[in-house]
Formats: C-alpha cells, structure tokens, sequence
C-alpha cells in the first residue's frame, strides 16, 4: 500500500483487523457453514465500514446505505456456500454490495430507466488538475481542518457515478486495481482511467482548501513519503 | 526525453501507485526536481488521498454497527429456525 494512505491510530487498527480476518476467514467460513453461525458476526466485522461506503457510493443517502448494508451482509450470510474461494472474501462481499445498490438504484429511478449499470468514458472532459500558483505548504494542521473534511466528503458526493465508485473502492476501501475491476465488473484499464479522472476532479475542486498562506518546511507530504 | 507538465499531469495517479514503468518514473522524478507546479500538484494530490483514507473523514452513523449485528442476529436466529423446522 503507498505509505501516503496513512491511516488515523482507529483506521490503522481496523486496517490491521482486516488483516488477522484475511488469515482466520478461510478457517470461519467452514466452521459457520458447519453450524457455528454465530462466528459470522465475527467474520464480518472487519468489513462493516467497507460495506457502508460501498452503498453509499451507490445510493448517496445515508439511510438507504444503511439499510442496503445490512441486506448485503444478511445476502452474504444467506449465500456463503457459494463462496468458493477463488476471489477474497472481501471482493467477494463488496460484488453483493455492489448488487445491493444498484438493486435499489433500479427501484428508484423506475424499471423504465436501464442504462444506470455502465456508463462510458465516452464523454469527454477537463481532467487535468489546478495548478497550485501561490502554493507554499501544506503544513499537516491544513489537514486536521474540519472544513476540509467536509469539503472532501461533497466533492465525493458530486463525483460522476463511475469515479466515484471507483474511487470510493480505490482510495477509501484500498482495494487494488483487479479488485475493484472484478468487483464493479469492468477492465483494469477502466478502473486506471476513472480512478485517475476522479483524483485529479477532487484535486482541482480542493484546491482553495489545500493554499495555505502559512510557509512550512518544503514538501511536508512530498516524496519522502 | 524531457517531459512537460502536462505529461507529467496524465501520469500522476499510476506515479502516486506506483505503477509506472521505472523510465517514466524517473523521467518524472527529473521534472519534479525543478518544476514547483508539478510537485504542488502531486503533494496536494497525495494529501487528499492521506484525508481520504482517514476514517474520520467518512464516518459512519452513530450506531451502524450495533443495529447491524442486532438485524444479522435476529436472521441467524430465523434461519437456525428454518433449518429445526426442516
């Protein structure tokens, strides 16, 4: 993982959760199908946020992420026998996610509306970042700065459909560029092409929030990282 | 090759993955030593991604996970139900 994707102390920890969960939910998996369907609590629990943000991604309303995240994950607890394996219980759970939204996304639009499943890149658009003219630094309290969360959080929001999906799997759920192809169902060269549109969008919408007029040491989240 | 900044632009994302060949990446790295508009661009770029990645910038809703594992235990009792029943 690049080191600039440095975790808060409680993001680390559940980073680190999702880690012993790769190595113990081969051995769970079995044991829940065998009966011990109470260590599915425990299988899931690494993967709740992932969930979540899946949805959201999706539905872009709190309460319908929240209720489609507890449909996927009783989806995924009703369909583990078919879990074989082959892809990571992770990919695997964000695909059902995935459904779930689009699922409710098909029922809000109407069954008349077909085309919400893929969009293309056809159209084209201003995808090159902001340059930063009067950039000084960017000293690390800039970051702490609750307005620039909230900021990040609508410019997420208002991501096309396609980036922000992709973002969202990408760059908050940190999964690699395979698997959020095989999860969204497209080409890795799809995934590179929204991912970077979607960085570069949010980098020229953060702009104003990233100047700063206070002079830091030089490159304070530069290459060293 | 001397690459400008807009080639440098097109590459930053596969340069912040790491996923460019190492030629480019150095070709970049050469530009970025004397081109303070790109290593702005690449720093604010890697920022966003570092609030990004912090779970404090996408937070759940209070409560989630508890009324989350309350619905899954009320399917798992259901579904131990189904199966006596059978």
């Amino acid at each position: 993982m690049d080191c600039a994707r440095r975790k808060s102390e409680a993001g680390g920890a559940q980073k680190l959760d999702m880690r012993t969960a790769d190595t113990n939910e081969a051995a769970l998996i079995p044991r829940i199908l065998a009966g011990e369907k109470e260590l599915f609590h425990e299988l899931i629990r690494p993967y709740e946020r992932m969930v979540y943000l899946t949805l959201l991604s999706i539905v872009k309303n709190e309460a319908d992420a929240e209720d489609g995240a507890q449909e996927a994950i009783i989806n995924a607890y009703r369909h583990l026998i078919s879990f074989r394996g082959e892809a990571k219980f992770s990919t695997w759970l964000t695909t059902i996610a995935i459904n779930e939204g689009r699922k409710r996304l098909r029922k809000a639009k109407g069954a008349a509306e077909d085309s919400i499943e893929e969009k293309t890149e056809a159209h084209e658009g201003d995808y090159t970042p902001a340059p930063l003219t009067d950039w000084r630094e960017i000293p690390l309290e800039a970051l702490e700065r609750k307005e620039l969360r909230e900021a990040l959080r609508l410019a997420v929001a208002e991501l096309p459909d396609i980036y922000r999906q992709v973002f969202t799997l990408r760059d908050m759920e940190e999964l690699n560029i395979e698997e959020t192809s095989q999860a969204l169902g497209i080409n890795t060269g799809a995934v590179k092409v929204r991912l970077h549109r979607a960085r570069m969008m949010l980098q020229k919408r953060l702009v104003p929030y990233l100047k700063t007029t206070v002079p830091a040491r030089r490159r304070f989240f530069g290459r060293a990282l | 090759m001397k690459l400008d900044c807009k080639h440098v632009w097109e590459h930053i994302s596969e340069y912040i993955d790491k996923t460019v060949d190492a030629k480019l990446r150095a070709e970049i790295e050469l530009h970025l030593e004397h081109c303070e508009i790109c290593s702005a661009i690449l720093d604010s770029t890697r920022n966003i991604l570092v609030l990004t990645a912090d779970d404090r910038t996408f937070e759940l809703p209070v409560g989630y996970s508890e009324r989350l594992h309350e619905r899954l235990a009320k399917e798992l009792e259901s579904s131990g139900k189904d199966s006596e029943e059978e």
